[in-house]
């Protein structure tokens, strides 16, 4: 069990034992008249919770933001769908960055250390999560990640999320702002199909834009339709592979860094 | 998917209140669930009948109110009632709107005996 943050609390393996308990009391209920019953019903006490369904996750969120505001490293939670370019954005930006700014990565997958791999031989210091079968990261698998990597102060700490436009969405993990990546080969209609990422997301990324002649994808209208969904959201075309665009992205990741955070 | 993780937690945070009150089962459960949040019921309602077994909440009564997206326009200050983001504002067509209700998840209480 984690002393710092409590973990296996949460795990619900303590099944067996309250299995064995209720199915007892049930059992035992069943065999007493009605009054009795009737009086059992009278003694339900209501308690009156008003919690939050996440509050666990939120919590270590805030904690990760905490460590990370005072150690004034910037994180960015990168989400997308499988295949949008999320790890050779990481690749060429950290080939590109890594002699200006100090850069870390958290990356994560449901099977393998391959993303992991790749960034490792650029340089840049990473660990990976695996979530095995789950669907997304949360902030306490992060706070672990985090641990393990020790990221410097004044650094970028990039945190790769599973490729899923779904379930990410719900899972603040502490980060300063939510870059969802969307490349030229999806649909230009990504944006309205899968809302809630991007109505969380901060910034958008158009990435592979070299294929741009050769598919059938109007930037215009994925702008169009994302800012529907998000007005505040704000964009940045680019290929990793011509290049392209790229400095626009440097240009947002240091001006975002010397942005204080707001209280 | 998820829904299965979210009832997991539910499910901790139930028992832990009712645990801290010193009971052994949960008779119902009240829960807040926003119609902009990321669950779908008919997958919720699956995950909850799997995930309540040899719980706490097995036989508990589970009261689910779902809470209407609820948005306040940012141009014209009209409040709107929506079911999916991207909505625009019914009065001035346009969409910068802030979302104020309909995105949260809420436990809301317990009964215990």
């Amino acid at each position: 069990m984690c002393v710092t943050c409590g973990c296996g609390s949460h795990e619900h393996n303590a099944s067996p034992a309250a299995h064995h308990t209720h199915g007892h009391g049930h059992h035992h209920n069943h065999n007493h008249d009605h009054q009795h019953e009737h009086e059992h019903h009278v003694q339900d006490r209501m308690i009156t919770l008003e919690k939050d369904i996440l509050y666990e996750n939120n919590l270590l969120a805030q904690r990760n933001r905490g460590f990370l505001d005072a150690k004034q490293i910037m994180a960015l939670n990168l989400v997308s769908s499988p295949g949008s370019g999320k790890t050779m954005l990481l690749e060429r930006t950290i080939n590109d960055l890594k002699n200006e700014i100090p850069l870390f990565v958290i990356e994560g997958d449901q099977q393998t250390n391959r993303d992991a791999e790749r960034i490792l031989k650029t340089g840049a210091r990473a660990v990976q999560i695996n979530t095995g079968k789950g669907c997304h990261l949360d902030a306490h698998m992060v706070l672990h990640a985090i641990q393990d990597l020790k990221p410097e102060e004044n650094s970028i700490l990039f945190i790769e999320n599973v490729g899923n436009l779904v379930c990410p969405a719900m899972f603040d993990l502490g980060e300063n702002h939510r870059v969802v990546i969307m490349s030229v080969t999806e649909g230009d209609d990504k944006p309205i199909k899968y809302p809630d990422m991007f109505h969380s997301s901060n910034l958008c990324v158009i990435s592979k834009c070299d294929l741009l002649p050769y598919v059938q994808f109007d930037v215009e209208q994925a702008k169009k339709y994302a800012s529907q969904i998000n007005p505040n959201l704000e964009f940045i075309q680019l290929s990793c592979t011509s290049g392209e665009g790229m400095e626009d992205w440097y240009n947002w990741l240091k001006q975002k860094r010397k942005q204080p955070e707001p209280a | 998917m998820h829904e299965l993780s979210f009832v997991v937690r539910i499910i901790d945070i139930a028992e832990k209140e009712a645990r801290k009150a010193g009971s052994k089962s949960i008779s119902k459960i009240e829960l807040d669930i926003g119609k902009l949040s990321t669950i779908e019921p008919l997958a919720f309602d699956m995950a909850w009948k799997c995930g309540i077994k040899y719980s706490m909440l097995q036989d508990a009564e589970c009261v689910i109110n779902y809470i209407t997206g609820t948005a306040i326009c940012m141009d014209c200050e009209n409040k709107f009632e929506l079911s999916e983001y991207g909505t625009p504002c019914p009065n001035c067509g346009c969409y910068h709107s802030q979302i104020i209700e309909g995105k949260d998840l809420l436990v809301k209480s317990i009964s215990v005996n």
